[in-house]
């Protein structure tokens, strides 16, 4: 069957293009635009959601107690939407264009669907947040049925999952068509590979979705008279945990691309580093099952079963990637002459460059503290311990804001020159700014952990005023010490956003001559990124990256086998 | 970023091999805890469930209360019974915004645990032992529970459940033998 014209064949073209001069990659007008687009509302909403951050922590840091409750739960709801959804999804959005059309030097398929898609986002995020601030959503981001917020509310997260399931398809249609038209040979790269696993989880996340909101639509406008609590959380959490294992995989794209622009890394085996992420993509949609371990209706083989990932397989994932990126990282500084010991490598490095110390840090908060702390309170029995406490925030903000929200404001100082095409300004801020708001949300997720370690609930306006033997004294420190993290993050924060709204505002109008920011003059992507031969694998063994992950190992199993010694001092329960 | 050679599917380094090998020993070692404590471990996760509705379970929250009262405590302004009960069946509701009835129950005896909620979702927080278990309208939940330390102990709801979820607390008072 010979299929000679297309719809999108070359002959129809009528995309634009310019030709970026720092990596000669054609970029589609059209896609640009719908990249600026999302990026902005994207900062948008963590303006906004890290706003009600800092009223947040104020709050639960006991000696200041800032919102009345009524606020303190609406502000919550709020803050829960904006960050984990709006802010995420956007900027993923945004990440999904350039991996499939600039990437690939190829066009963005259908822009008005694009557009569309963008209408609907932008359109759900303002209804949902426009319900909740009026009063009429008070039931957190969860909406745990049987609590009922108004329809509008419900109907604005569909509007949004819709308009994002669109930009998913559009990002395969992308794909499928830069392949036919030949913009690119062989396999995609890596980081698009990437996108790709986040684009297929992210399907299935928002079908499920779909599954949780739809009924509880239907049911807060009275169309279904009942709706089981314990089936909602079930289905709810089959969105709300791989939405986030969509942000992991996005995230990890993400660290590659920076290893990349900063130090010119190439993956060491790409073979390796593909495998990790179909780790992902067969296996960490049980982690669902996580939020349900110490749920009624469930027994221990199906929550053990789940819980593992089926042998932790998608951990396995991540181990694969925690060892392959600073791998890569290291034997591309090695071969630029730092070679001497186990790390020297790691002293030469460019820690000024902001791309850089975010890949780091980054990297270093998710597996450390997030990973560990995950894979920890994610164990069937351990969770009797945990469950609704403040560890789980302890863990997910290490995860989701030390590590993906840092690796986007990494990122988004190198979108601004090559797609914003202005100069970044108060270039020293950008330095500065990794290390504020990681050393931040250091403080936040262990002063959680700390708290949560002693009994502390989440989402919860007053813990003193529980009866004295509830939890100890010793709270009040710990909640302090994620109540200063948090200011501290803040200011992270707030620099972040002064850098990215006077770059697009005030910086100068240029294309940009290369892509590092702040170290050298040389483009790493360009003229250090080469294929490894063989006697280079020979040569630059990543032996200090090796050390680290052992190192890292242990501290896991530390942390992981004191959890069970603490499980086995409480009550006996079965 | 950059398009991979034409072959990438290349047999895996030496480091990379040591590092997938020790990666996946611990993924197993991290499965295999799991069974090895359901049948080694005291603390195990309840199964036990019932179908129950609000009604249904709030007559027998009463009539148990009614067997077993020995005394009555105000929490948050409300007269709350106190119940001491032999070792077996407990009965217990979550509502917004109170866990009733406190429990009087004796070191080293062992309870079943009935816990249902008679509205919305909340969250069966006992403290400071640090044990939690989420409770859902229409499911008596079974927590086989026992006390190993005596005192007395908060309940705290750790699952939001509106406004005056902060004031939700009950009380367990746990005596020696």
């Amino acid at each position: 069957m010979a299929v000679t014209t297309l719809p999108w064949s070359k002959d129809n073209e009528n995309a634009v293009y310019r030709t970026c001069p720092v990596t000669s990659l054609k970029v589609d007008m059209v896609a640009e635009k719908l990249i600026i687009a999302n990026a902005v509302a994207a900062v948008v909403f963590i303006a906004l959601g890290g706003l009600f951050a800092l009223l947040l922590a104020l709050t639960r840091w006991q000696a200041i107690h800032l919102l009345n409750p009524v606020w303190f739960y609406r502000v919550l709801t709020a803050h829960g939407f904006d960050m984990l959804v709006a802010w995420m999804v956007f900027f993923e959005c945004a990440g999904l264009y350039f991996g499939s059309t600039v990437l690939l030097n190829a066009r963005q398929v259908t822009p008005w669907l694009a557009w569309v898609a963008f209408a609907l986002m932008a359109v759900g995020a303002l209804l949902v947040n426009v319900i909740v601030m009026l009063g009429r959503a008070d039931v957190l981001f969860t909406a745990y049925v049987p609590l009922k917020a108004d329809p509008l509310f419900y109907l604005g997260v569909i509007l949004f999952a819709v308009g994002a399931l669109v930009v998913l398809f559009l990002f395969f249609a992308n794909l499928i068509v830069a392949k036919r038209e030949k913009r690119y040979e062989g396999s995609i790269p890596l980081v698009v590979f990437g996108l790709a696993t986040a684009t297929i989880l992210g399907i299935y996340t928002l079908l499920e979705g779909a599954a949780a909101f739809v009924p509880a639509f239907l049911w807060s406008v009275g169309i279904i008279e009942n709706l089981d609590a314990a089936l909602y959380r079930n289905l709810f959490w089959g969105f709300g945990h791989p939405a986030q294992q969509v942000n992991l995989a996005a995230m990890v794209s993400v660290w590659y691309m920076l290893g990349q622009i900063t130090v010119g890394a190439v993956p060491l085996n790409e073979k390796f580093s593909r495998v990790a992420f179909v780790c992902y993509l067969f296996f960490i949609n049980l982690g669902s099952a996580h939020h349900l371990l110490v749920d009624p209706g469930l027994g221990f083989t199906w929550k053990a079963t789940n819980t593992s990932y089926a042998m932790y397989l998608a951990v396995l994932g991540s181990l694969i990637h925690a060892f392959s990126i600073p791998a890569a990282v290291e034997v591309a500084l090695r071969r630029q002459g730092h070679k001497r010991g186990l790390l020297e490598w790691l002293r030469k490095a460019p820690w000024g460059e902001p791309g850089f110390s975010t890949l780091v840090i980054s990297m270093v908060l998710f597996g450390w503290i997030g990973g560990v702390t995950g894979v920890t309170i994610g164990t069937e029995q351990i969770n009797m311990v945990a469950h609704n406490t403040l560890r789980l925030p302890g863990h997910f903000h290490a995860t989701v804001v030390a590590g993906t929200t840092l690796a986007f404001m990494g990122l988004t100082y190198y979108v601004i020159p090559l797609i914003f095409r202005r100069e970044l300004v108060l270039k020293s801020w950008a330095k500065w700014q990794p290390y504020v708001f990681g050393f931040g949300m250091l403080f936040v997720s262990i002063g959680m952990i700390a708290s949560g370690l002693q009994g502390v609930p989440r989402r919860h306006w007053d813990i003193t005023f529980v009866s004295a033997t509830a939890v100890p004294g010793t709270v009040n420190l710990t909640l302090a010490v994620m109540g200063i993290g948090a200011l501290i993050a803040v200011t992270g924060g707030i620099m972040y956003l002064t850098v990215v709204l006077g770059s697009v505002l005030f910086g100068a109008k240029r294309e940009a001559h290369r892509l590092t920011l702040v170290s050298g003059d040389e483009n790493p992507l360009v003229n250090l990124a080469k294929p490894l031969t063989a006697s280079d694998e020979h040569r630059f063994q990543p032996k200090g990256t090796f050390a680290i992950v052992i190192a890292f190992l242990m501290f896991f199993a530390a942390y992981y086998f004191s959890n069970w010694w603490l499980l086995g001092r409480t009550w006996i329960v079965k | 970023m950059l398009t991979p050679e034409k072959m990438w599917w290349k047999p895996l380094g030496r480091l990379e091999k040591n590092w997938l090998l020790i990666a996946f020993i611990w993924c197993i070692a991290l499965t295999a805890m799991m069974p090895i404590w359901f049948f080694f471990g005291r603390q195990n996760v309840p199964a036990t469930t019932f179908r129950t509705n609000p009604e249904q379970f709030k007559s027998k929250v009463e009539a148990f209360v009614a067997q077993y009262q020995v005394g009555e405590e105000t929490v948050n302004g409300v007269q709350v019974p106190v119940v001491a009960p032999p070792a077996g069946d407990v009965f217990m509701w979550a509502r917004q915004w109170q866990w009733y009835p406190i429990l009087q129950l004796q070191k080293g005896e062992t309870y079943r645990v009935h816990v249902s909620s008679l509205d919305v979702q909340h969250g069966f927080s006992i403290q400071p032992v640090n044990l939690n278990f989420q409770i859902l309208p229409g499911y008596d939940y079974v927590i086989t529970l026992t006390p190993t330390t005596s005192g007395e102990f908060t309940l705290v709801c750790n699952e939001y459940c509106l406004i005056g979820h902060h004031t939700m607390v009950g009380r367990i008072l746990v005596t020696d033998n």
